[in-house]
């Protein structure tokens, strides 16, 4: 048997030598289909990554009291709302038994110059006090803002990691001024890095006291109120105690829905597994219908191949071979066809996947527990669609086989 | 006891409407060592005499005993293994594998017997020795002259020590001279104890057999000592 086994795939590999082009053609439904599982997961598993990278860059536990939900909304009631105000901060912080802290910020989008060096639609934030904390922000170089910058409204801002790098590339932008959005500011503070998160960098970002900003970019902005429930409290409790207070200072009657809303880091999460998700789905699809298509490609072909060696089939026989024997030799090359196309797909996969990584800002990371699955696959197809034509090859008559020319 | 026995050995094929009986009441034994020629016009059943000899198929009626083992009622995969142990083939066709080098294709019953690849190497090339092709075992058949490739044939069909060689028309596809030189090739294996089954249609081919026996409609016409030509 094992004898057998190996000259098989001996017998295999020479038949597909000796047809070379038309072997190649047809595993082509194998490769695609191969290739886009092994690309896919590949992306996935680069996703998953950054993704957990970039969760722990946001605080996971703040909670954000904003106008808009972060994942579902409908914009003909949402814009009806009022907005979110300072009223809600203090109520908040004045009612809450749960909650730890709580801060408004306010968001802008400016251009920023040090000199001839400029950086357009830069994130500007004016933050109330108690955001640093709640935040977790460090300082990679100089200060945070203190108490009496908040205070007296004064015009000094923190900016990101990116921002002093490409404003600053020689020098320390510590004390040093910048323009933001035509006003004059000092900085005191550089961010640590924090990477980005959906593709907006969180490096690159002005801060500055939500006084200061209001005096310069408006009051009439969209806030986001920035909780921290206090250590050991079940972050569903603080949710319905927030609610139960907001909805008291927006004054929503009994029986109405919430015009605000409560965000968190579980919506994202919820987002990106949609998200996910459909990329799953769609790989599952096109994965599968190019396997089957493959797979029917292998199994016409290996009919093909059955018939015109009808002759090598009545010798075989004719020699000693049983059934079985004739039938583990077309399994094997079906098997070796498919897996010389799982082969080819998985390095093509690998290939998309090295490419969307370097030229996309998706990230793709190749995992070498996919050569498996994608060889495995098409061993699979290779088997299941070499059935047919294996068997048929085998049940042949061999007096009808040896007359056959 | 006798090599190989046909008792009352009946071949009848089932055309739906009609039944076509080919061969009938057959009843032929051949003892080892003989150099049997079978003869006979087409349509005269020779075909599927030979065809049952060689265990490629069984028949309808009657007993075929081979070595001591009775053929008919066996199933696919005792008939596969009579026939790899028992019966060497030598066709009209060569029927060698095209793709396959001399060496290969003399290995193949031994691949189908379970012998090791070394050992498969050496047997072959021995074999291929003996038929006089020690230069040719890398060839393939398109390389080979015609002659050359029946005797790579008969090297293969005694890889296994069978106890019949079954040649069907193995000149058929031979000039004169080459006919005559495979048929010296069998007289040698004939002298050596093998015993020889000839099928063909051709007088002075079968007179190198010692005994030639005759078919007709399906029966046995008659049964007489051959010449024994060599």
């Amino acid at each position: 048997m094992i004898y057998t086994l190996v000259e098989s795939i001996r017998l295999a590999l020479g038949s597909l030598r000796s047809n070379m082009l038309r072997s190649l053609l047809t595993t082509l439904g194998i490769v695609i289909g191969i290739s886009t599982v092994i690309a896919i997961i590949s992306v996935i598993t680069g996703l998953n990554r950054a993704f957990s990278d970039e969760l722990s860059a946001i605080g996971s536990n703040v909670i954000y009291v904003q106008k808009f939900h972060w994942a579902k909304n409908d914009w003909s009631l949402t814009r009806k709302w009022k907005d979110i105000g300072f009223e809600e901060v203090e109520a908040i912080r004045n009612n809450s038994r749960l909650v730890d802290k709580a801060a408004p910020s306010f968001a802008a989008t400016r251009r920023i110059k040090n000199g001839r060096r400029a950086i357009d639609d830069v994130m500007i934030f004016g933050r109330g006090k108690g955001d640093q904390e709640i935040r977790g922000a460090t300082p990679a170089a100089g200060r945070l803002l203190v108490r009496n910058d908040f205070d007296s409204n004064r015009n000094v801002v923190l900016i990101g990691w990116d921002v002093a790098e490409k404003l600053f590339p020689y020098e320390s932008p510590v004390g040093k001024p910048i323009s933001v959005g035509g006003v004059r500011m000092q900085v005191v503070g550089v961010l640590d890095k924090r990477g980005s998160i959906f593709g907006s960098n969180l490096d690159v970002t002005v801060t500055m006291p939500i006084g200061t900003f209001m005096k310069y970019f408006g009051r009439k902005r969209m806030m986001t109120i920035a909780v921290l429930p206090r250590e050991g409290v079940d972050n569903q409790e603080v949710i319905d105690e927030l609610r139960g207070i907001l909805r008291r200072v927006r004054k929503v009657p009994f029986g109405q829905p919430d015009n605000f809303a409560i965000n968190k880091i579980d919506v994202l999460q919820d987002l990106y597994k949609k998200l996910t998700g459909g990329l799953y789905a769609a790989m599952f699809g096109v994965g599968t219908i190019s396997l089957v298509v493959g797979g029917i490609g292998i199994m016409n072909i290996m009919l093909v191949s059955v018939t015109e060696r009808t002759k090598e089939i009545g010798i075989r026989k004719a020699l000693g071979a049983r059934p079985r024997a004739i039938l583990l030799q077309f399994l094997v090359e079906a098997v070796v066809l498919s897996c010389l196309g799982g082969a080819i797909g998985t390095a093509l996969g690998f290939g998309i996947a090295a490419l969307v990584d370097a030229v996309s800002p998706v990230p793709a990371s190749v995992r070498p527990w996919s050569i498996a699955v994608g060889l495995g696959f098409s061993a699979g197809v290779g088997l299941i669609f070499g059935v047919v034509p294996a068997r048929r090859a085998a049940a042949k008559n061999p007096i009808e086989c040896l007359r056959f020319e | 006891m006798s090599l190989l026995r046909c008792v009352d050995l009946g071949k009848t094929y089932d055309l739906g409407a009609q039944k076509l009986e080919v061969l009938k009441d057959v009843n032929l034994s051949i003892e080892p060592g003989e150099y049997v020629a079978i003869m006979g016009p087409s349509g005269s059943g020779k075909s599927t005499l030979m065809n049952i000899l060689g265990c490629l198929d069984t028949p309808t009626t009657g007993r075929y005993e081979l070595d001591g083992e009775q053929v008919a009622g066996m199933n696919e995969n005792q008939l596969a293994d009579v026939r790899n142990r028992k019966i060497g083939f030598v066709f009209q066709t060569f029927n060698l594998l095209p793709r396959q080098s001399a060496r290969a294709n003399v290995e193949l019953p031994l691949v189908y017997s379970g012998v090791p690849a070394s050992k498969r190497h050496h047997l072959a090339e021995e074999a291929l020795k003996a038929v006089g092709l020690e230069g040719r075992t890398r060839h393939r058949p398109n390389e080979l002259s015609g002659g050359e490739r029946q005797r790579v044939a008969v090297a293969r069909a005694l890889i296994n020590h069978p106890s019949i060689i079954l040649a069907d028309e193995p000149t058929g596809n031979l000039d004169t001279k080459t006919s005559i030189e495979i048929m010296k090739l069998l007289g040698d294996l004939h002298r050596d104890k093998n015993t020889i089954i000839l099928v063909t249609h051709e007088h002075d081919i079968a007179e190198y057999a010692h005994r030639i026996v005759r078919l007709r409609d399906g029966v046995i016409e008659s049964d007489t000592p051959g010449m024994g030509k060599t």
